[in-house]
């Protein structure tokens, strides 16, 4: 029996299945996705990149587990993989910090 | 690091090779025996098209021991191609019009007779490639003039550099081969390998340093000459993206890592039937350090010999027998017909 858990790396391999309940929406995604992925303006490797930090910053793990393959695949190494998490971690952490001013502000206005 | 041979390694045996190779496919209904697979593409059984590539292995020595190596070459391995079996080789060739001939090995220059047998292709008029991996031009002063010897034998040279960062080449290399891979490279730009213009060429083989498959050529070939120019000044001319097949130092590393039934589901799910239509035995022969004959390197490694209707030995050459066999496919061959496919040549689809 698989085993029972909310994050079963399997799944990750069944993706392609969620179009099964709504195939018409299911297949204008998942055309838009590989159109979205495509080398342009940015490169492949670059797409790559910016969905691991993304897939960092929205916590998925079938997402990091997906991006790191496909990094690697794309030619990026272990120290770009890195920065790019960094990139995100920034931004999450920068998102949270910059809110303090807001903080600043209240604690300010209630304060003599 | 020694080969598998000198470790008396399990897997040093071609037939445990087979042997996992077939338990794999026992092991769940997942994954589909290779030759069911070419049988629904309507390719079964795998005739060959039009021979144009002679491919020589001339010994399994060299100064390198990867830790991917197909062939489990080594500076321990002693079997090498004597001018003997090269005058075979050459004498078969003059009986046909293949243009190409690929020399493989090992390290193909550490052959003593590998210069010899240059000049004697050379001679009858057909093309040479040199499968060069880089470090053997600086690893001792006798190699230093390789780049004008290829360059005047208008050798075209084909060089392994699986990445352009020094930590990923060296984790599959060896310490310290992707400096010595730049400075060799650097030797082959000064005689004009690579550069535009100068007709002769230098190609670059990437594999993937793990277990994961390469991505789009054009895309990695891109990456590569940006940072290989930006960061090193090295030019050259095409990426041949290829797959590592799940044989020798590869399963091994395949199967150590926990890697190995992943890997081959990956190979099986990237099927494709494109990839599997252009695959290189179809147009290659492939001979031993000891003449005798194969449909690929691969299958010379696995100790797969020609099917038997065919001429075992480089002595008995036979163009239209050898035309007339079905070609030994084996497990392993999803290697080379996963996404855009994988070569000698790099991608095929
Ligand atoms: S992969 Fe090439 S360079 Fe490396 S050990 Fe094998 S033959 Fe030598
Ligand atoms: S491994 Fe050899 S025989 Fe099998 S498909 Fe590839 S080239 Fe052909």
């Amino acid at each position: 029996m698989e085993k029972s858990t909310y994050y079963n790396p399997a799944d990750l391999a069944k993706f392609g299945n969620v179009a099964d309940w709504q195939p018409e929406m299911g297949r204008k995604f998942f055309d838009y996705y590989g159109e979205v992925f495509k080398d342009g303006a940015l490169s492949e490797r670059e797409k790559a990149l910016i969905a691991l930090a993304v897939a960092h910053a929205v916590q998925c793990p079938y997402c990091i587990d997906a991006y790191t393959v496909d990094s690697l695949q794309k030619g990026a190494d272990e120290a770009q993989m890195m920065e790019a998490v960094h990139v995100a971690v920034a931004i999450k952490g920068g998102a949270a910090l910059v809110h303090s001013v807001q903080m600043m502000n209240k604690a300010k206005e209630l304060s003599m | 690091m020694k080969s598998l041979h000198a470790q008396h390694h399990a897997l040093a045996d071609t037939s445990y090779q087979l042997t996992v190779l077939s338990e794999a496919e026992a092991a769940g209904a997942r994954l589909p025996a290779f030759a069911h697979k070419l049988h629904e593409s309507g390719l079964l059984p795998l005739r060959p098209t039009e021979l144009a590539v002679m491919q020589v292995n001339v010994g399994k020595m060299c100064n390198q021991t990867c830790r991917h190596c197909h062939v489990d070459a080594g500076p321990d391995r002693t079997e090498i191609m004597t001018r003997a079996t090269m005058q075979l080789c050459l004498d078969a060739l003059a009986q046909t019009t293949i243009p190409v001939v690929d020399l493989t090995g090992g390290a193909p220059e550490m052959n003593p007779d590998f210069r010899w047998f240059v000049e004697q292709i050379s001679a009858l008029g057909r093309q040479t490639i040199v499968r060069c991996n880089l470090t053997i031009i600086v690893a001792n002063p006798k190699y230093h003039d390789l780049p004008e010897f290829f360059a005047q034998h208008g050798v075209r040279v084909v060089s392994s550099l699986p990445h352009f960062s020094a930590a990923r080449t060296d984790a599959q290399r060896g310490e310290g081969v992707f400096g010595r891979s730049i400075r060799a490279l650097r030797m082959l730009n000064a005689v004009g390998y690579g550069v535009e213009g100068s007709g002769l060429l230098l190609d670059l083989v990437y594999n993937p340093s793990g277990a994961f498959l390469p991505g789009r050529q054009v895309g990695l070939e891109r990456e590569f000459k940006q940072r290989l120019l930006r960061e090193h000044e090295v030019v050259f001319n095409s990426l041949l993206a290829i797959t590592n097949l799940p044989i020798s130092r590869f399963m091994e590393y395949l199967l150590e890592s926990g890697n190995y039934e992943s890997y081959m589901q990956k190979l099986v799910a990237a099927y494709n039937p494109v990839a599997a239509a252009n695959v290189m035995c179809r147009s290659t022969l492939s001979i031993g350090w000891d003449g005798q004959l194969y449909d690929c390197d691969f299958n010379q490694q696995l100790a797969l010999n020609v099917a038997k209707n065919a001429p075992q030995h480089i002595r008995f050459f036979d163009a239209t027998a050898l035309q007339d066999r079905a070609i030994v496919i084996n497990q392993h061959c999803y290697g080379c017909t996963a996404g855009a496919g994988s070569s000698c040549g790099g991608a095929t689809a």
